[in-house]
């Protein structure tokens, strides 16, 4: 028997092969068809045989043969065979074949039923699997409506890879046998928020394929999705997801105002081009046009920055947009187009825009074409702009503008232009010159707008470059004339000034011919005429200079009357050249040796506040573009001191505190976390002022508390506005940056500008209430930085189907909480918020508004603000012994997950650091580079870490108890470390 | 999905995947048609094109054409990753993949397919799983295609390899191989 066996073997050897086949083939060109017909012909006999092995060599050949075009049909019972062997290679080999081969109307299917039912209740995974992956080609409805009942059972399978396939072969059969949808339905709805994300993603297909066909069953999952959709990072289940909304839109049309703000922020973050495209489609789809105009022209600005040339051919579309009805898509025509000058370009379009100035109503916008004309111009260094005399000229014609704010930025283009492009000065001056004359037309009805600002550069250029002036005479009249006088002190300064400069100008003209020098003459009486006006100026600089010069002249007129001639001597007081000098021309000059910019002058004051204070404004002073490499090391070496100080402070709170149990190895007691009394041994790590501990310890921290709260408030600054690097000893608070608080916009009050921008900070910790599994309290610090009292401030947060904000009975879910205490000038103080979260699982950002009144304006303001609740801010610093962790790791109910961070090159007990900071973990056992870790959730999660370190690479090995929610605190735990 | 076709620069089929029911004279028709007018298009030419009432979207790598047609409100451009990332997967496996590899181990091509994409609908975004499917799907697969594994002694293996004219002995272990083909017996 034994040798029958092996004999089969042997014989087989000398059977062909697959690739013997695909070899042959190759090998015989010319004469395939003969070749492949003996081919047959073998395979048939080894069909015939009982080694199972030979015949699914047999059908793997024939399977090839019928990518080839040959008939295989007479076979399909031989793949039935082979489909049922118990080796898994065969089966493999069979269900291939089948799938490859079979279709609705070949008989022998009918046979397959119980042998898939079989496969499909296999204790091997793989096989099962196979089963599914065969089923999904020639599933008929037969099949489907016997099979139905065991494929549903599937899809609750323990293993993730059968579970996806079972949910993804449902579709199949639910379009063979439809009446298994109904019953299957629920399930399917359930697989939507498995835990694996593969699964998840398979169950979000098969709805959204099954919404396409039928869209209106299915508008109650719109408020799954749309949690999905906020939620899920996979851009394959996005493109899905936004599909399906695409097709749901037009059933519920209010679903279309919801989706435009999370595909505006899809099409804005994301970097994958389908997914953008996909976002853009279903946009066409549902939303009206003029969001289609809006995220259309920002899809162009994206595809501006890697090809501008494609973008440029739509010129004259973009420069349409500009006649648009919506302000926001004429302003994000306006920042197109700003990318797409060239020089070529560049004069026609902003002729267009000129056009456009003129037409356009509304300061607002005016204002906007104005500075983005000003930008298109200016950009890089005056890049694009071929003829100077035409930007001069343009800039003139901007002066035309009424009620302008920007006349100072003309001001300073006129300036800057005329300083550096020395060929175009004489034009400059004409046209200056002009402008001085025409003086009145500009400050016509509005005395005190903006625009009066070109003056000031007007009068500079006469003054500076006066040798080109056709007529300096005239010039310097129209400068003199009384209603100068109403103009802003600034401006009379130069006017002043300048018209010194012009006189000594005219004198040098005339004395040159000796006979008019009652010309010259004249000009000096002009001026001690006209002076006096100047010299009551209520404006110090005004006054100051117009005395000098007055008295200046008057000596001068007498030197006149004695025929001496002061041409030269006046000029003298006025020679050398102006050169423009490069912003970052300081730079250059190297620090004088001896000199100590570090050093004090002054012993410095004590406190550190003041001692940055002291040293932000001695750099500004000196050497300002250094400010930030002086000033940096010392800003560590604070926090250094500052960091130690606290953990002293910390150590000695802990000393003292009879509820804190120290974690020395003697103490053998076992305090699981569950122990009755586990609120009493918490201590929170730096943040532990902000735990809601026993009435008399917050009493007893009140102080320190304020103290930090301000500190923490700085530093978080100082990081918003820093983009180097941090240092690595700089451990930044946890999560009070997280709300991202949106300043007001300067002048957003035309009325008192001052008083609105920057009216209100505030800054918030997130912190998981003890008491209930279920709340969160959110600690808000809102400080005025204005000087006007503010009242009346009301808090409202959008809430998510997961968290709300806790709402007194009686309120609506839309009404927005009274902070109970008004703010007035330069006082901060704490709100406390309490959010109920149904799910821990996920971070969730949440959006808020904060309205107020400003007492002095008594205008309603609004400050939008995002809250980010991370899945950390869930977790609660409890400490654990080693026993007890044992324990629990050994339990087995916890899932692992593991991470690795590259390139940390801080030492280890900073990393432990950061993460029990950030992450309110403790510090179970730490043995060398290696440290296990522990935390709790509010809802009684553990998560226990394993940290180790090597080479700068530190793995991270976790186990919770639920893995969605140590996913996200590992992702937390990333991202702090690519932070730093 | 409706299917995936492999052909290469001559024409010639090298995998097809149909994901919906259609008869093998269509499916010829079909295969006939679409390699005839995608190798018809010129290089520069756009991955994509309207087809009957479909889109297909085709990409080319190597001498080898991948070809989908997906139905009109499909993604293109998220078919184009499905693609690459076939190929990508076929290149992990294969370990830089070329057109022969497909060819000789084309039920191997299958069974990545099939662990990648399922009724037309790709069912892991991530490689990773998909190549582990695969590896512990292979690692089953004991028993070589052409040889099982069985107690032989040694001498009652040279005497039945002299029965059929095979004069070097072929020592024991490389017959149990996997690759035992390689050992050319012809």
């Amino acid at each position: 028997m034994a040798l029958k066996i092996v004999k089969g073997s042997i014989d087989r050897m000398f059977d062909k092969n697959l690739q013997d086949l695909v070899r042959g083939i190759r090998n015989h060109k010319e004469d395939e068809a003969k070749y492949i017909s003996t081919c047959i012909d073998e395979i048939k006999q080894e069909l015939k045989q009982d080694n199972i092995a030979v015949k699914s060599n047999a059908v793997c050949k024939l399977t090839y043969l019928q990518m080839l075009g040959y008939d295989v049909s007479w076979a399909a019972f031989n793949i039935v065979e082979v489909m049922s062997s118990s080796k898994f290679t065969y089966k493999r080999i069979g269900y291939l074949a089948a799938s490859q081969c079979f279709h609705e109307s070949t008989d022998v299917i009918m046979l397959t039923t119980n042998q898939i039912r079989k496969d499909l209740s296999s204790p091997n995974q793989y096989d099962t699997g196979v089963a599914l992956t065969g089923l999904s080609c020639f599933v008929t409805p037969d099949l489907a409506r016997d099979l139905a009942n065991d494929i549903m059972t599937l899809m609750s399978h323990t293993k993730p890879y059968i579970r996806k396939k079972a949910v993804l072969i449902m579709y199949k059969v639910f379009l063979k046998y439809p009446e298994s949808l109904r019953p299957a339905f629920p399930r399917m709805k359930e697989k939507l928020e498995d835990p694996d994300p593969g699964v998840q993603s398979a169950a979000v297909n098969v709805i959204c394929e099954l919404a396409r066909r039928n869209p209106k069953n299915y508008l109650s999952l719109a408020p799954l999705f749309f949690k999905l959709m906020t939620s899920s990072t996979n851009n394959w289940v996005l493109i899905k997801i936004i599909k399906l909304f695409g097709a749901l839109t037009p059933l519920e049309p209010r679903l279309g105002k919801k989706l435009i703000e999370p595909l505006t922020n899809l099409i804005h973050s994301t970097s994958a081009m389908s997914l953008l495209y996909e976002c853009v489609n279903t946009v066409i789809a549902v939303v009206w046009l003029s969001v289609l105009k809006y995220l259309g022209l920002l899809a162009m600005s994206k595809i501006l920055k890697t090809h501008p040339k494609s973008v440029q051919s739509h010129k004259d579309l973009i420069l349409q947009c500009l006649d648009d009805k919506d302000e926001s898509i004429r302003l994000r025509a306006l920042d197109l187009l700003y990318g797409m000058v060239s020089k070529k370009n560049l004069m026609e379009i902003v002729k267009k825009l000129m056009l456009h100035v003129d037409k356009a109503e509304g300061t607002t916008y005016r204002d906007e074409l104005l500075t983005k004309i000003i930008d298109i111009c200016s950009q890089s260094n005056y890049q694009y702009i071929t003829n100077f005399e035409w930007y001069i000229s343009i800039l003139v014609e901007l002066t035309r503008l009424e009620g302008t704010r920007h006349g100072h930025l003309i001001a300073s283009q006129m300036l800057d232009v005329a300083i550096r492009v020395k060929a175009i000065r004489a034009f400059a001056v004409a046209q200056m010159a002009t402008l001085l004359d025409n003086a009145h037309l500009l400050t016509g009805n509005t005395q005190h707008s903006g625009i009066c600002e070109v003056l000031y550069a007007a009068a500079w250029i006469c003054g500076e470059f006066s040798e080109h002036l056709e007529d300096p005479m005239a010039t310097l009249e129209a400068m003199l004339r009384p209603k100068v006088a109403t103009l802003p002190g600034h401006i009379q300064a130069v006017y002043v000034q300048n018209a010194a400069k012009l006189f000594s100008t005219v004198l040098c003209g005339q004395e040159g011919a000796p006979a008019d020098s009652k010309v010259a003459q004249e000009t000096s009486q002009l001026l001690i005429d006209r002076l006096p006006v100047f010299v009551q100026s209520d404006n110090l600089e005004v006054q100051e200079r117009a005395s000098c010069i007055l008295q200046l002249v008057k000596y001068i007129q007498k030197l006149q009357q004695k025929d001496v001639e002061v041409a030269e001597e006046v000029t003298a007081l006025f020679a050398g050249e102006l050169n423009p000098v490069a912003p970052k021309a300081q730079k250059k000059v190297p620090v004088p040796e001896g000199l100590d910019l570090d050093a004090w002058i002054n012993e410095p004051p004590s406190g550190s506040e003041s001692e940055d204070e002291g040293r932000k404004t001695k750099g500004k002073a000196v050497f300002a573009r250094e400010e930030s490499r002086h000033t940096k090391p010392r800003y560590t070496e604070v926090d250094e001191k500052e960091l130690a100080k606290r953990r002293e402070v910390r150590k000695a709170e802990q000393a003292n505190n009879p509820f804190y149990i120290k974690a020395s190895p003697s103490s053998q007691k076992v305090r699981t976390a569950s122990s009755p009394n586990r609120q009493l041994v918490l201590w929170m790590p730096m943040s532990d002022q902000y735990v809601k501990l026993e009435e008399e310890r917050r009493q007893k921290n009140k102080a320190d508390r304020k103290k930090d709260k301000k500190k923490r408030r700085e530093k978080g600054r100082q990081r918003r506005g820093d983009s180097g690097p941090e240092s690595e000893e700089d451990i930044t608070p946890a999560h009070m940056v997280d709300i991202v608080t949106e300043e007001m916009p300067e002048n957003a009050l035309p009325i008192n500008s001052s008083l609105t921008s920057r009216c209100i900070t505030d800054v918030c910790d997130i912190q998981g209430n003890l008491h209930d599994g279920s709340q969160v309290v959110v600690s808000v610090i809102f400080e005025n930085k204005c000087d006007s009292f503010i009242k009346s401030m009301e808090f409202n947060v959008m809430d998510s189907l997961n968290s709300k904000l806790q709402r007194p009975e009686g309120a609506g879910p839309h009404d927005s909480l009274t902070v109970p205490f008004h703010l007035p000038p330069g006082i901060s103080s704490e709100a406390r918020f309490i959010f109920s979260v149904q799910s821990i699982v996920m971070p969730q950002k949440l959006k808020g508004t904060l309205t107020f009144i400003v007492k002095d304006s008594s205008t309603h303001e609004k400050l939008d603000f995002k809250l980010h609740f991370t899945c950390t801010s869930y977790l609660i610093t409890t400490p654990c012994y080693s026993d007890a962790y044992a324990k629990l790791l050994e339990s087995g109910d916890l899932k692992g997950s593991s991470l690795k961070l590259e390139g940390i090159n801080q030492p280890f007990h900073h990393l432990l650091a950061r993460i029990c900071f950030h992450h309110h973990f403790s510090v179970v056992e730490r043995i060398d580079s290696c440290a296990s870790m522990y935390s709790r959730s509010i809802q009684g999660h553990h998560v226990c870490l394993l940290v180790k370190t090597a080479d700068q690479t530190v793995s991270i090995d976790a186990k919770c108890d639920e893995p969605g929610l140590l996913r996200n605190v590992l992702d937390e735990i990333k991202l702090t470390f690519s932070q730093c | 999905m409706q299917f995936m076709l492999l052909f290469s620069r001559q024409g010639k089929l090298r995998l097809q995947k149909w994901y919906v029911p259609l008869s093998d004279k269509e499916k010829k028709k079909i295969t006939r048609e679409l390699v005839q007018t995608v190798l018809a298009r010129k290089p520069k030419m756009c991955s994509f094109l309207e087809w009957r009432d479909l889109k297909v979207v085709y990409k080319r790598y190597a001498s080898l054409y991948f070809c989908c047609a997906i139905e009109n409100q499909d993604n293109e451009l998220i078919t184009l990753e499905i693609i690459h990332r076939y190929v990508e997967l076929l290149d992990k496996y294969f370990g830089s993949v070329c057109e022969l590899d497909i060819i000789f181990n084309f039920e191997k091509a299958y069974f990545i397919l099939d662990e990648f994409l399922l009724g037309g609908e790709a069912q892991d975004t991530s490689k990773k799983n998909v190549l582990k499917a695969i590896e512990q799907a292979d690692l089953l697969r004991s028993v070589p295609l052409h040889g099982v594994i069985q107690p032989v002694s040694y001498s009652a293996w040279c005497e039945l390899a002299s029965q059929h004219g095979v004069n070097q002995p072929v020592s024991y272990s490389a017959w149990c191989e996997p690759a035992s083909q390689s050992v050319s017996m012809v």
